[in-house]
């Protein structure tokens, strides 16, 4: 549990028209009628004790020492599931109730250790021993040591994490309830009855780690006593503090309270407040933070003549001169288009705004770009194109509102697991759910939950059904006419209906390329036009083809024309991958607009830029991410400045990254470790993590929070400040002296944000663009009243097979994703106790597909496409579709990406990751690319005067043995 | 490229002739960097060999700034 938390009312807050007034202990307090007498009593300013009731689940009854006296009531009733009445009168204190509550101490402390193992002297973070304290319960009368006692349990410490000890444990069902409520997996249970029962996760060990248990914490934090409690409270002792700030991890944004010790962080505890999170979290953002101290940081700034010479460590001065004279030289030989910059969604708003500022401002072009360019660049066309604006148009507690869930392309639990649980608890609260997806992911049968459709579709072919659900809500009058109406450009949207309902777009007509039944489909859409508020949330399995941004359109123009959009529980929700992907597009990433999606052509905006950096600026737009490396090839780019993106790890078709970045004559990496791009780098600047700098994230729902520094870089700066210095040395004067600055000028050229500042989100907690005069304290649902762009606009969309097919060569379709433990390349989460649950990135293949290659569970496989070929080893599963392989890209050793194609999509260059023809079959040795890759990565990673490369040994695949290699 | 703009054009021949040129030419002129515009018309100067119909004809209003 948390000992620096907020006050905990004991049960959840309700929600009513009617507001109950009663009095505790003589006060007077006004609830919400379904409010506990708990609650109202807590809210009243009394203390309540409780060790089975928290605010974050609902009222169990077990513990009985919540109990209260209520005049005109027999008895002591509990007050967590007792409600309140209008003029009911509780007393919360007596003697009798002393006495009681006394009583039940004393029973519990039977089967209880008696004492912390947090703080040996005192309570520690255990209720029960505290409460014991309060009482006045300094003995227990009755036998101890019983038969029937856990006092002999050993400890359960198989979670890297955390532990449970069953001789703290008071059987409350808080972990259980916190499972299944909270996180919604259902992994735990009590086991026996009576006396003798305990905690169970469930397996034949019995063992948390080899369970269904997902290391959530939820449990941890909802434990009472210190029965579940993390390794690191155990080790260093109690926090102390809390310092506010938001996780690094997914697009959820969750906010963290990190409990300090001294200038140690302890733990990091989700927020009760945090909006996106309401005090849940996963085991990335609770656990997995331990990077930041890891080894492998590097904490000098580095420089080298050339790739092939180890690193050289150097001050700060001398590898921003280093860098700075090269770059000039570049400029003066080649221009300024000769130069670029790569900006990151893993960074903070402040420092990727500064970027895309050095870029146009400082090297004089328009060359800067993203990560998002290989995620979410289709969102920003697509809802560019259709409501006028790029961004999610809820906020993640809108899923409470929503009657069907349709889910594209998205794997929730694994890649934003927090909001998953929220909707979860929706699905299980009788929400209908559609899932679109090749491969069965969790959420399509799950504990009480079950897809009412499942739509298998065959990799590439989204278009089609997207366009076979639209032709359905047509053809069958489905469509909300005075949605359209009303809100849309009614030329676009006849334009539309008359093309969607050509034959060729029919489910009949479509099921030939997604392989879905027709009937399917139909149903699917009669579903979604007619269950109440329908919402779509949708991932890279999405944007990552070849037609990501039309069928991003498609999805809008379905919003629209079921009248699913503007209000809550319904709209067009895109599940960012990265922790600032939303961010770092809004601040002007790309390199045909400034921050707030104005293009630079537009005078009127390039002007407020000019006047406030005081400089000419190029109207046309830059290169992207691939116009950089195809220029590089061709020996026209030469100087990029990275700010912590792995582009060689990230991008696809890796070769030709490498030979882009190796035919340039100065790369500057800025990241926290030396990363696989670095290999090709000049210049290394040792950057910051989220908990070593001020600054803000904007996560899916275009929340804006505080991202705080309670440590210091082992380098000394904040990314900010060293693109500040860099752009001192490069003869432009820029001089923030706090992030905070930099968001105030965002604010003053950003009508979107014109109204944020850190004062603000400090004082609300956290705010969702747009937030303006008109919308002083932000926007949680979008286009409520009006499109961004005045009327919506109805794209037509048609379906193209992409021209990655799988033929008698390459008979398989490869798609890859992401697991629940690890991180996008893995470069934070590979360096944490992560590994336990995933240590390499398996191949999953369907147990036909395998049966016919002689493959089985664990069989190393190549797997070859028309591009290049890697190894793995193969994990046959039935959640595939017989025709379709799997694998993620956690491990640079893996090299998915020198598998993947060169096939983007039309409209924005997003790679298609999701559609790989190949084949596969069994392998005793590595890849020859594979061999080449670890033998030049030693070699290009070397530092002066190391012997090894800095790479700590576990952070390289498991399976890559010296056998292997042979 | 061809390949790129071509994908463009396929993309917006779903519309009527005209606005479907000035799609493409609006795509190009929007998102393309200026050497990008001008390799293309220089290819397109060459005879465009591969190019779809429409790009062809959207790239005679494609503009390319010199600096």
């Amino acid at each position: 549990m948390a000992t620096v938390q907020p006050i905990d009312y004991g049960t959840p807050e309700r929600h009513s028209d009617k507001q109950i007034t009663l009095e505790v202990d003589g006060r007077s307090v006004t609830v919400p009628e379904g409010t506990s007498v708990m609650r109202a009593a807590i809210l009243s300013g009394a203390e309540v004790p409780k060790l089975c009731a928290t605010d974050s689940l609902e009222p169990f009854g077990s513990c009985r020492l919540c109990l209260v006296e209520i005049e005109g009531k027999r008895g002591y009733p509990a007050s967590c599931t007792t409600l309140v009445a209008e003029g009911m009168k509780v007393h919360t204190q007596s003697d009798k109730l002393g006495q009681l509550r006394r009583g039940v101490v004393e029973l519990y402390l039977t089967d209880h250790a008696g004492s912390s193992r947090a703080e040996p002297e005192g309570s520690g973070d255990d209720d029960l021993l505290r409460y014991a304290r309060e009482l006045g319960v300094d003995k227990v009368r009755y036998p101890t040591n019983s038969s029937r006692d856990h006092q002999d349990a050993e400890i359960d410490a198989s979670n890297p994490y955390f532990e449970f000890d069953a001789t703290r444990c008071i059987v409350c069902s808080r972990c259980v309830r916190a499972c299944d409520e909270t996180q919604g997996t259902f992994a735990l249970t009590v086991d026996g009855r009576g006396f003798a029962s305990m905690i169970s996760a469930g397996t034949d060990s019995n063992d948390f780690l080899s369970s269904e248990c997902v290391s959530c914490g939820a449990c941890v934090q909802a434990c009472p006593t210190e029965a579940l409690i993390e390794k690191d409270v155990v080790t260093k002792g109690l926090p102390d503090r809390i310092e506010k700030t938001t996780c690094a991890y997914c697009g959820v944004g969750c906010s963290f309270d990190a409990e300090m010790k001294g200038g140690e962080v302890i733990r990091m505890v989700p927020s009760k407040e945090g909006k996106a999170n309401h005090g849940h979290s996963c085991v990335k953002g609770r656990f997995a933070w331990g990077y930041t101290h890891h080894p492998d940081r590097i904490t000098s700034p580095m420089v080298r003549e050339s790739i092939y010479e180890p690193w050289r460590e150097v001050g700060w001065d001398e590898a921003i001169n280093f860098a700075v004279e090269r770059f000039q030289s570049i400029r003066e030989r080649y221009g300024r288009n000769g130069l670029g910059a790569i900006t990151s969604s893993r960074c903070t708003n402040e420092e990727t705004y500064l970027m895309q500022k050095f870029a146009r401002a400082v090297f004089g072009t328009n060359n800067v770009d993203t990560c998002a360019r290989v995620c979410h660049s289709p969102t920003g066309y697509g809802m560019g194109s259709t409501f006028g604006t790029s961004a999610g148009t809820q906020n993640f507690d809108s899923v409470e509102d929503a009657d069907v869930i349709l889910v594209i392309g998205s794997n929730p639990t694994d890649a934003h697991p927090v909001f998953a649980s929220q909707m979860k608890r929706r699905l299980r609260q009788g929400a209908h759910l559609i899932v679109a997806d090749p491969r069965a992911i969790d959420l399509v049968r799950s504990p009480h939950i079950e897809a009412d459709y499942h739509l298998q579709l065959k990799p590439g072919t989204n278009v089609a059904l997207i366009n076979a659900i639209a032709h359905t809500i047509l053809s069958e009058g489905l469509e909300d006419r005075a949605f359209i109406e009303s809100r849309c450009d009614i030329d676009e949207y006849d334009a539309w209906y008359d093309f969607i309902l050509r034959e060729e777009n029919s489910p009949e007509a479509m099921a030939q390329y997604t392989g879905v039944p027709a009937w399917k489909m139909r149903a699917a859409a009669r579903l979604y036009a007619t269950g109440g508020n329908g919402a779509i949330y949708y991932g890279l399995g999405v944007t990552e083809h070849s037609q990501g941004s039309v069928m991003v359109m498609g999805m809008a123009n379905l919003c629209m024309a079921t009248g699913n959009i503007g209000r809550p529980g319904v709209g067009l929700n895109p599940m960012r991958g990265q922790n600032n992907v939303q961010g770092s597009c809004d601040m002007g990433s790309f390199p045909h607009e400034y921050p707030g999606y104005r293009h630079l052509s537009t005078d009127s905006v390039r002007k407020i830029y000019e006047k406030e950096w005081d400089v000419k600026l190029d109207n046309e737009p830059g290169f992207r991410i691939p116009n950089m490396i195809d220029a590089a090839t061709e020996g026209e780019f030469k100087g990029l400045y990275i700010q912590g993106e792995d582009i060689l790890q990230s991008d696809p078709n890796i070769k030709h990254i490498a030979a882009g970045l190796d035919a340039m004559e100065c790369v500057v990496i800025q990241d926290i470790f030396l990363n696989e791009t670095a290999s090709y780098a000049h210049v290394f600047l040792p950057g910051s993590t989220f908990l070593e700098k001020d600054g803000t994230f904007t996560n899916a729902e275009r929340r804006i929070n505080r991202v705080r520094r309670i440590q210091t870089a082992p380098g000394g700066y904040a990314d900010w400040e060293i693109t500040q210095m860099m752009a001192q040395a490069m003869g432009y004067p820029m001089n923030y002296s706090h992030a905070s600055e930099i968001m105030d000028e965002i604010a003053r050229t950003t009508p979107t944000f014109a109204g944020v500042s850190f004062s603000k989100i400090d004082a609300l907690g956290s705010v969702q663009w747009p937030c303006n005069d008109e919308h002083p304290e932000g926007t949680p649902v979008m286009h409520a009243d009006t499109f961004v762009r005045g009327k919506g606009k109805f794209m037509l969309t048609p379906y193209f097979a992409t021209e990655e097919r799988a033929n008698r060569k390459f008979p398989l379709l490869l798609t890859t994703g992401r697991i629940l433990s690890q991180y996008n390349v893995g470069a934070q989460t590979r360096r944490t106790a992560n590994r336990h649950w995933h240590d390499e990135d398996v191949l999953e293949i369907h147990p036909s597909d395998a049966e016919t290659r002689g493959i089985t569970n664990g069989t190393r496989v190549a797997v070859a496409s028309r591009m290049g070929e890697t190894t793995l080893h193969a994990q046959v599963s039935e959640r595939m579709t017989p025709g379709v392989v799997y694998t993620t890209f956690h491990f640079p050793e893996t090299a998915a990406n020198v598998v993947t194609t060169e096939f983007t999509d039309w409209a924005t260059d997003c790679p298609e990751y999701k559609v790989t023809a190949v084949e596969v079959t069994p392998s005793h040795t590595l890849s020859e690319w594979q061999k080449r890759y670890m033998d030049q990565r030693e070699l290009q990673q070397r530092i002066a005067d190391d012997a090894q490369s800095v790479r700590a040994p576990e952070t390289v695949a498991a399976d890559i043995n010296t056998e292997d290699a042979e | 490229m061809i390949r790129q703009v071509n994908q463009i054009a396929a993309y917006f021949e779903v519309y009527p002739e005209q606005r479907a040129e000035e799609g493409v030419r609006g795509h190009i002129q929007k998102f393309m960097a200026p050497t990008l515009r001008q390799q293309l018309l220089d290819y397109v100067a060459e005879g465009g060999e591969g190019l779809d119909p429409l790009v062809l004809k959207a790239a005679r209003s494609i503009e390319v700034k010199t600096d």
